[in-house]
């Protein structure tokens, strides 16, 4: 009950975040040069006249700014994302038609870093100052400065060009027809790369926010009262600091869900992956303004159901929240 | 000042950054020497491997690769500096006037930052730049529209710690108006935290920049790092070198700047440290 509380409420707390992306959108589209109808239709000039005048009716192009930007909020709330000319089709399902891939690559990169990056932190923390930390705090440094994208082409050099281990690219084997396992197995050697190429900066990321969460974790009483007990060295990390260390990594997780969806754009683009990624690219390549203007209010709103989720881990993790 | 100073020369990660930033600096400003010639121009034979005439081969279209990064270097710090300095500027107005006025300013203020802080950055600088036409300036605008929430929650704490202090009631006691106090005593008092937090957003602004010309939203006029990438990937396969020796740069950039950055913290804001 008191969970179900909670959630109305952070759920009420989302409802200004939601309004304010419509506006930012309503923004940018005034921001843009020429006429809004010519943005909302995409590329310019590919439209029919007839269409760009029922555009301008629907959005009350030619009423005042307040009743237009009313018009839109309405549309936007509909999930009323508007036509994509380019592709034939409305923005909502293009994009809806791509949200699996694209859940799945953020998923298995989101879960990845987040357990080897813990691990690593705990390793560099258990060990401070030994080769194990300055090893692991070395390479969080590199990955911390090295571009996703770049380290995607990189793999493909070497692990599908040179080496043939893994596909190039795509979401799995054209004309395969796998069914069962097979399909699977198929799609897991096509995630391999992208999700390591997406997950290798949050990985450095969260290594390095646990290490010192780990340390911060260790001087407490409580841990010298554990050790006073009798208590092995694993028994207290595991049963003591490893939960009270995780939750500075979940607010960090939550903080960085909106970059990892910027991250997939990029890295989607390097692996021909099929998602909204992808969608964002060739919404660029032909400038369907509307379209990216739909994905952007998706992958917001994405990001506050999944601070939601944190927040909830958060509870799970820390019973003295209060609800 | 003298000891921060001395703090960050003991710190040998930093002074190795420095080293790197230094030889990104001296390489920018020798590049009208070393390579005369316009980046975009044709000087060669397309796709020679590196080690020949040309040190890191050609493109598909038989520009020099090294000329092309050394043009890039300029790019990317003019912009990388520009969107900081640019968010620095936006970043202390919000968070010095939510942190001096406090109440209804600071609440509103705050939300917005929250709000900016909580939307997926990275989109929303593409739409900019798409939006305005790609461009140095616009890509200067967006990277700053997604940097600036940081800098602003420091300049909001710093203040809200300083607006307590015995010498800001002073001056305010002694009729000092708004402008002056915060001008004259609060800003100077912060100006350390806010240049270390800034160094390490050169480093994002870097990344981002290379992000969006690598998706094609750089000035196509301009020779930059990802647009070098975007243009290699096409024959990723036969040409490896074109793709691979802009990364490195872009990698060994921006760990310089993030170990100077991470010197700079420890150094001038020692309570900040391990956060």
């Amino acid at each position: 009950m008191r969970l179900a509380r909670f959630l109305g409420h952070r759920l009420l707390l989302a409802i200004p975040v939601i309004l304010g992306i419509v506006v930012l959108n309503f923004f940018l589209i005034h921001l843009a040069p020429g006429d809004a109808a010519s943005v909302l239709a995409g590329e310019s000039g590919a439209a029919s006249p007839e269409y760009m005048e029922q555009l301008r009716h629907k959005f009350g192009l030619d009423q005042p700014m307040a009743t237009q930007f009313g018009v839109y909020l309405l549309n936007m709330l509909h999930l009323d994302l508007g036509y994509s000319f380019r592709n034939d089709s409305p923005v909502a399902s293009l994009i809806l038609d791509r949200l699996w891939p694209t859940s799945l690559l953020m998923l298995t990169a989101f879960g990845t870093a987040l357990v080897i990056g813990t691990l690593l932190g705990l390793a560099a923390a258990t060990g401070r100052n030994s080769w194990r930390d300055a090893v692991i705090s070395l390479v969080s440094l590199v990955a911390y400065a090295t571009p996703g994208f770049w380290l995607g082409l990189m793999m493909i050099v070497i692990f599908a060009i040179r080496l043939g281990w893994l596909p190039t690219s795509g979401f799995d084997t054209v004309g395969a027809d796998n069914e069962g396992w097979d399909e699977v197995w198929d799609v897991g050697r096509h995630l391999v790369m992208p999700a390591v190429a997406l997950s290798l900066f949050y990985l450095a990321v969260y290594a390095r926010v646990m290490r010192a969460s780990v340390l911060e974790q260790v001087g407490m009483d409580y841990v010298t009262t554990a050790r006073a007990k009798g208590q092995t060295e694993t028994r207290v990390m595991t049963g003591h600091v490893l939960r009270n260390a995780l939750l500075p990594v979940v607010t960090m997780a939550g903080v960085q869900a909106g970059n990892l969806i910027g991250g997939s754009i990029v890295v989607e683009t390097v692996f021909g992956w099929p998602g909204v990624g992808t969608l964002a690219f060739n919404a660029l390549q032909s400038r369907d303004l509307n379209l990216l203007l739909g994905i952007f209010f998706v992958s917001a709103c994405l990001v506050v159901v999944i601070n939601l989720a944190v927040d909830l881990v958060y509870v799970c993790l820390d019973p003295r929240m209060e609800l | 000042m003298r000891s921060a100073l001395a703090r960050f020369a003991r710190n040998r990660l930093a002074l190795l950054g420095a080293a790197v930033l230094l030889g990104l600096l001296a390489l920018v400003a020798l590049t009208p020497l070393l390579f005369p010639d316009d980046p975009f121009r044709l000087v060669g034979p397309a796709l020679q491997p590196p080690g020949g005439r040309f040190l890191l081969g050609t493109d598909t279209l038989g520009r020099d690769v090294a000329a092309e990064i050394a043009y890039g270097a300029r790019t990317s710090l003019m912009i990388g500096l520009g969107a900081t300095l640019a968010a620095i500027l936006f970043g202390t107005l919000v968070g010095g006037l939510a942190g001096y006025y406090r109440g209804g300013v600071e609440i509103a203020l705050m939300r917005l930052t929250e709000f900016f802080q909580t939307i997926p950055a990275f989109v929303l600088a593409i739409l900019i730049v798409a939006i305005l036409s790609p461009s140095l300036t616009s890509e200067i605008v967006a990277i700053a529209a997604v940097s600036w929430p940081g800098i602003a929650r420091l300049v909001r704490g710093e203040f809200v710690a300083l607006g307590g202090r015995e010498f800001v009631l002073a001056c305010d006691g002694l009729g000092a108006g708004d402008a002056r106090i915060i001008f004259r005593h609060m800003l100077p008092n912060c100006a350390s935290a806010i240049i270390a937090v800034g160094s390490l957003l050169i480093g994002t602004a870097i990344l981002i920049e290379a992000g969006l010309a690598f998706l094609g939203l750089g000035d196509p006029n301009v020779m930059s790092w990802g647009l070098i990438i975007s243009a290699g990937r096409a024959v990723l396969r036969s040409a490896w070198w074109i793709c691979t020796f802009p990364g490195i740069a872009i990698l060994l950039t921006v760990l310089g700047i993030n170990l100077v950055g991470d010197g700079l913290n420890e150094a001038m804001n020692p309570r900040l440290r391990e956060r």
